[in-house]
């Protein structure tokens, strides 16, 4: 590159221990709490743990997996993200091809826009959402979580602009060997949109996973919760929870600290969206440029 | 509640306007255009009807606002009180509080957020080794994926008295904060673990604006003398004046939005006199505490006002950035 002044050079070494501070204060509060989560209950209650295991010991995660409710919640959250990606998907890829069209090709399109686009800016609210779900009879169901917010309009927004900056010879080829809208969808912009869907079907993974407030609200039992809102529970009675483990648990729970407990349970919560985060990086942040440039 | 500010402004080309055609026209042309494009209104059918039924049939329960409801009776049965519950709204010092701290947490969050994102993504961009740039941002990134659940438990943690933040606080010879509980300090809890979560993400944003101007500006520059501060100052922030003007307009189109997940799962009734924002109320009082009428009275103002909002920031974005969603 070109020549430095010391000036530069000065500004740069701040600069480099600046980011390094930024990161750690991103990091440490995670670390802080893998490294609770598997320190005994003497260091704990001491509060002498900050950044590294004391006393090492697996209890909690032994008490996350085989007591409680947390496994329950986990599995009805992996269903939540199968059918709710799932729906996601179908619906945002059905509507985003007719409204890639221009109002020449499908001539209701500014209407139908319209009718999605309102509910971005105007919504009934969360209670009359719950007396229509309990109208229809779909509290404590998975219906409740995943069909609703089926057609999320921002991505789906997203996925239209991708299919508007391919180029239209695509399609014009596909029409001219005798395809219709059907089949040139399917085998046509699905296979180059591949980028965009993966792009979109992170947004939807990680709003289903996240996702906390519905589960609270539509769920009566308890083990019909998804594991944000066993988490969210966790927040306050973390303790009243571990009481309720069996004869066979008791064991582990004498020798278990609240905190360890919950942290562990916490940081297991945060692991499926550790496990996606490289491909996060990699189509969340370069799908949304694309994406959001209309061609 | 979710957040919606991650999509990219869209520049449009101003110009080639298409002629719009009438899309009512004779009943012949009608049947013409059918025959063509039944297959794309069939692609629309499932999502139509999901949106209609849970998007459009809540805001038919709206009018719940103006009656005395009653569970048992449903709407049909339930006596009209007017603006009965207005008025007890507005009879409630609870209720009335909710407002200024709604706004005073949210907007803070927004003036905050702004700039630590800007100052960080030129703080990012001088930093010249790609693989040091690319690790520095996947750090930052990752609050911005973990639920607002998740990272109260965190805080939790982190900010209790016995903490690892007071025990630093301490050893460095200060006295114990209590981040949570008291009233004082709680919002601005809020506002910087907000900006904590969020100022790596926000810099996607800016970072691509950057990378986007055109390097031979700089080689003028340079060129001409000018210092690193100095060509900060007079290139990469003027040129990146019309998205920061364009993300502050659409943040302010969501200004009552002062962030329910992570209020609701930090707060307690200690802080309620700064910390309760209109949405932590709303759900209080309408879910939990089953005054459905109310809570829909609170539900209704709230949705008109940031309908508003949200109309008049994407009405500026598109005058003063072009901007438009769709």
């Amino acid at each position: 590159m070109h020549f430095r002044t010391r000036g530069e050079k000065i500004f740069n070494v701040f600069n480099y221990i600046f980011m390094v501070l930024v990161c750690l204060t991103c990091a440490l509060p995670i670390i802080h709490i893998l490294a609770v989560s598997f320190s005994s209950p003497a260091y704990i209650a001491g509060a002498r743990v900050t950044f590294w295991p004391m006393g090492f010991t697996l209890e909690p995660y032994l008490f996350a997996f085989r007591g409680g409710r947390f496994m329950t919640a986990f599995w009805v959250s992996v269903e939540r993200v199968f059918w709710g990606v799932g729906i996601n998907m179908f619906l945002m890829v059905t509507v985003a091809y007719p409204l890639a069209k221009s109002t020449q090709e499908f001539s209701a399109r500014n209407y139908y826009m319209a009718f999605f686009a309102i509910t971005m800016i105007f919504g009934g609210g969360l209670i009359p959402f719950f007396i229509l779900i309990s109208d229809i009879g779909w509290l404590d169901t998975i219906w409740s979580l995943v069909v609703p917010g089926g057609l999320p309009v921002f991505s789906m927004v997203i996925l239209m602009n991708f299919i508007r900056a391919l180029p239209k010879e695509l399609e014009e080829a596909a029409m001219l060997d005798g395809a219709g809208h059907f089949r040139c969808l399917a085998l046509v912009l699905l296979p180059v949109l591949k980028p965009a869907l993966a792009t979109v079907a992170l947004f939807a993974f990680l709003h289903h996973w996240n996702e906390w407030l519905l589960g609270m609200i539509f769920m009566n039992n308890p083990a019909n919760f998804p594991l944000q809102t066993y988490l969210q529970t966790l927040l306050t009675n973390f303790g009243a929870l571990m009481r309720q483990g069996g004869p066979e648990l008791q064991q582990i729970i004498a020798r278990l600290n609240e905190r360890a407990g919950r942290s562990a349970q916490l940081f297991l919560g945060m692991v499926p969206i550790l496990l996606v985060y490289p491909f996060l990086q990699k189509y969340f942040t370069k799908g949304l440029v694309i994406g959001s440039v209309k061609g | 509640m979710g957040s919606a500010t991650t999509n990219l402004p869209q520049v449009q080309p101003p110009g080639n306007k298409v002629k719009k055609e009438r899309y009512f026209g004779s009943p012949i042309r009608i049947i013409k255009r059918l025959r063509r494009e039944w297959p794309l209104h069939l692609l629309m059918v499932p999502a139509f009807i999901v949106t209609l039924i849970f998007s459009y049939g809540p805001m038919y329960g709206l009018i719940m606002a103006f009656q005395d409801f009653n569970p048992a009776a449903s709407f049909a049965n339930s006596p009209w009180v007017g603006l009965e519950n207005f008025r007890w709204l507005f009879s409630q010092p609870a209720f009335i509080r909710t407002i200024p701290n709604t706004l005073f947490i949210s907007i803070s969050k927004i003036v905050l957020m702004t700039l630590a994102s800007i100052i960080f993504s030129l703080m990012l961009n001088e930093v010249r080794v790609s693989f040091c740039k690319r690790f520095f941002q996947t750090i930052v990134y990752i609050p911005h994926f973990i639920s607002w659940v998740i990272l109260a438990g965190v805080m939790q943690t982190l900010l209790a008295s016995d903490g690892v933040v007071n025990q630093f606080i301490i050893s460095l010879g200060g006295d114990r904060v209590a981040f949570l509980t008291d009233p004082s300090i709680f919002p601005w809890t809020m506002i910087w673990s907000d900006v904590w979560k969020g100022f790596g993400f926000g810099t996607v944003v800016y970072l691509a604006t950057i990378t986007s101007i055109d390097p031979e500006i700089y080689e003028s520059a340079v060129i001409d003398g000018a210092s690193k501060f100095r060509q900060i100052w007079s290139i990469t922030l003027p040129l990146m004046g019309p998205i920061i003007v364009l993300m502050a307009t659409l943040a302010m189109g969501n200004v009552l939005n002062a962030g329910f997940d992570q209020i609701y799962n930090l707060y307690s009734p200690v802080v309620y006199s700064t910390g309760d924002i209109i949405d932590t109320y709303l759900f209080r009082i309408g879910l939990e505490g089953g005054r459905f009428a109310v809570g829909m009275a609170v539900g209704l103002m709230r949705s008109v006002v940031s309908m508003i909002l949200m109309s008049l920031s994407l009405f500026f974005a598109y005058r003063v950035a072009n901007y438009r969603l769709f």
